[in-house]
């Protein structure tokens, strides 16, 4: 199962910005209009953005592969395109076997009718055929656990209800290529739980599956590759741990220039003997921070957080929450500061990060990802995120007597 | 094209399901439900009655019930072009979450549209042909033209249908629009008076391709006659015509539907 699911080839996707005439009304006077002036028409040039630039991957059967990027980087665009809602403006997109998209969990869901009629409906949308939904509908509403509520008209459903009843239908589509979009965030984390295992298993039956989500701990967990769009271009490819460190390196930059009124200029970490990147679990560790103000800004705090490998915060304190208070500089002036820490974690690379934050209003200053990781290391062997220092105290083998109860 | 309507084909059931929802929520939604197929022909007729009667009564002749079933015979058709033109109109509009999330052949929305009035259209005909036959209006073998002209009517309500919903998709004002239309077009439309009554300057109201289906049904079901072979002839071509401009036209418009909406 290696050949080729979906292929996308040198795609551009271009838009227009500014005004659209979305009534007669208003398009009429401004098609006379244009008649006079002719040299306006070159303006139109300067409304145009390119969401895809270029862009070009395949995806194999068996292969997931996920595709993150900030806002606005042209993934929303990428996915309508690949499940052939939009039409690129220039380059090819083919796909090889059934497509289905997990857009929108729902959207095809009628009001007024009740579960068991959505599920034939949407099952339909979602290009199953009748007999396939009709053989698989108990199987649906037992995935869904709304057996009780599955008579009755889903405008009484609970946002919850709703969303699992969409994403049951979604999940029992039997693709061949499945493109995925933000969707495992519904229902509880039972249900969750339930929706990845889900996920896991299509993969495992050989579907090719596209994710797209800002959830990165999601995409480490679930694709073997990764996609990275900037700015409407495709920046790189790879593993994704590698693609989602670069990814979070790339986030320092919250402003491409010098604009920043705070930046922060300095940060180190370093154990006992010096500057240093590999520690001990339950090694102490200080982090010295300094942070220049170009401009006078108040009510600030510097926050220090650690993330995990697939880059799920596992850790955050900052000099405002350890009762220091909040700190103001004048432009030119440098804060430092330094924090201690013991490194409770389990073995592991760590990230570690740093912000400059003000609290009352949310807005953060400048963040960065310090280019040493933590890596941990220890005797015991500890999985996880956190070294809770275990031991084994006491082992026996008990054996049940003769006649005893279990 | 081809590859297109055999994409159509391939998501057929797709769309009866979306006709077969259509149906079921309108009927389920309100106790309008069964009353939206019958009560509106029924106006419609009642009205053409009242007009048939001031006819009479200004002509000092008796109203005839020929002519009660010949506005019956009308207005159910043209109940049926203008319900399905109104939903067809907002079918796009109104699924909008579905016209920008997922991938499907789009005319499955007012093809559906259609088909779900023309369901109205058998249920009202139901009552229709039991009021033909209280008022004993007779067989004759010319009925065998009705599904002629049923084809001829649905080519026509789809092909419409397609035209003024993907319009309307992107002019918000297409819809009212086609609303003035719709109400007006009745005067211009031989429903509640006959063609034969404008004498020799009739055949401009037939330029209409809506009058010689209906003066068809009224020809066939109550005068007994064979419908005007030319004038449904020029009908039928307009229909087939704007079933397949229509067709095209939504077709070019479709890949945009999604960022115009």
């Amino acid at each position: 199962m290696s050949d080729v699911a979906l292929r996308m080839e040198q795609v551009y996707k271009k838009f227009r910005k500014g005004e659209v005439y979305n009534s007669l009304r208003d398009l009429l006077p401004a098609l006379t209009g244009k008649m006079f002036r002719q040299q306006e028409l070159n303006e139109s040039d300067n409304r145009e953005f390119w969401a895809l630039q270029d862009v070009s991957f395949e995806v194999k059967h068996g292969e997931a592969l996920g595709i993150i990027g900030r806002n606005g980087a042209g993934k929303s665009t990428a996915l309508k395109i690949l499940s052939r809602i939009i039409k690129p403006t220039r380059g090819r997109m083919v796909v090889y076997g059934r497509l289905s998209a997990l857009i929108e969990v729902a959207a095809g869901f009628h009001q007024d009718l009740t579960g068991r009629e959505n599920i034939f409906l949407y099952g339909t949308i979602l290009g199953m055929t009748k007999r396939e939904i009709a053989s698989k509908v108990e199987q649906i509403i037992a995935f869904s656990g709304i057996e009780e509520f599955i008579d009755t008209p889903v405008k009484r459903y609970s946002s919850g209800m709703y969303a699992r009843l969409g994403f049951s239908v979604a999940a029992h589509v039997d693709p061949e290529v499945l493109i995925v979009d933000e969707v495992l965030s519904v229902g509880d984390f039972v249900f969750q739980r339930k929706c990845v295992e889900r996920m896991k298993e299509v993969i495992c039956s050989g579907a090719a599956v596209l994710f797209v989500s800002h959830n990165l701990r999601t995409v480490a967990e679930f694709c073997n590759r990764c996609l990275l769009l900037e700015r409407g271009r495709l920046m790189m490819t790879g593993s994704p741990n590698e693609v989602i460190q670069s990814y979070m390196q790339s986030t320092r930059i919250i402003s491409h220039d010098d604009s920043r009124a705070v930046e922060i200029s300095q940060v180190r970490i370093r154990n006992r003997q010096g500057e240093s990147v590999r520690f001990e679990s339950g090694e102490t560790a200080w982090v010295d921070v300094e942070v220049t103000a170009r401009r006078p800004r108040t009510k600030m705090a510097v926050v220090l957080f650690v993330r995990d490998e697939s880059y799920y915060e596992v850790f955050n304190t900052s000099t405002e929450r350890l009762g220091l208070g909040s700190f103001n500089l004048e432009s030119g002036e440098t804060f430092a500061c330094t924090f201690e820490l013991r490194l409770n974690f389990a073995n592991g690379t760590f990230h570690p990060f740093v912000a400059v934050y003000r609290y009352d209003t949310e807005t953060l200053l400048d963040q960065m990802e310090l280019t040493s990781r933590i890596y941990i290391g220890s005797e015991s062997d500890v999985r996880g995120a956190v070294n809770c220092f275990p031991r084994v105290v006491r082992h026996e083998v008990l054996r049940v007597t003769s006649g005893a109860s279990v | 094209m081809r590859e297109e309507l055999r994409e159509l084909y391939r998501y057929r059931e797709l769309l009866y399901m979306i006709a077969y929802r259509d149906i079921k929520v309108r009927y389920k939604q309100s106790i309008m439900g069964f009353m939206w197929a019958v009560l509106m022909p029924i106006l419609i007729v009642m009205s053409g009655v009242v007009v048939r009667y001031a006819y009479a009564l200004a002509a000092h002749a008796p109203l005839k019930t020929a002519d009660i079933a010949s506005v019956a015979v009308k207005s159910l058709p043209w109940a049926f072009l203008v319900s399905s033109i109104r939903f067809a109109c907002l079918s796009l509009i109104n699924n909008k979450e579905l016209v920008t999330k997922i991938y499907f052949p789009k005319e499955i929305f007012p093809i559906a549209a259609v088909m779900a009035s023309f369901f109205d259209l058998l249920v009202a005909s139901c009552a229709l042909v039991i009021f033909l036959f209280v008022v004993q209006i007779g067989w004759t073998p010319y009925l065998l033209w009705i599904p002629v002209l049923v084809l001829t009517m649905v080519l026509l309500a789809a092909g419409i249908g397609m035209i003024v919903s993907a319009a309307s998709l992107f002019f918000r004002d297409v819809k009212f629009i086609v609303e003035v239309l719709l109400t007006f077009g009745i005067f211009f439309t031989p429903v509640f008076y006959d063609v034969g009554m404008f004498g020799e300057k009739g055949k401009w109201l037939l330029l209409n391709p809506v009058s010689p289906i209906l003066d068809g049904f009224s020809a066939v079901v109550a005068r007994h006659q064979s419908p005007d072979l030319a004038w449904l002839a020029y009908s039928f071509g307009f229909a087939v015509v704007s079933v397949l401009g229509g067709y095209i036209f939504f077709k070019h418009l479709e890949p945009a539907f999604a960022e115009s909406i």
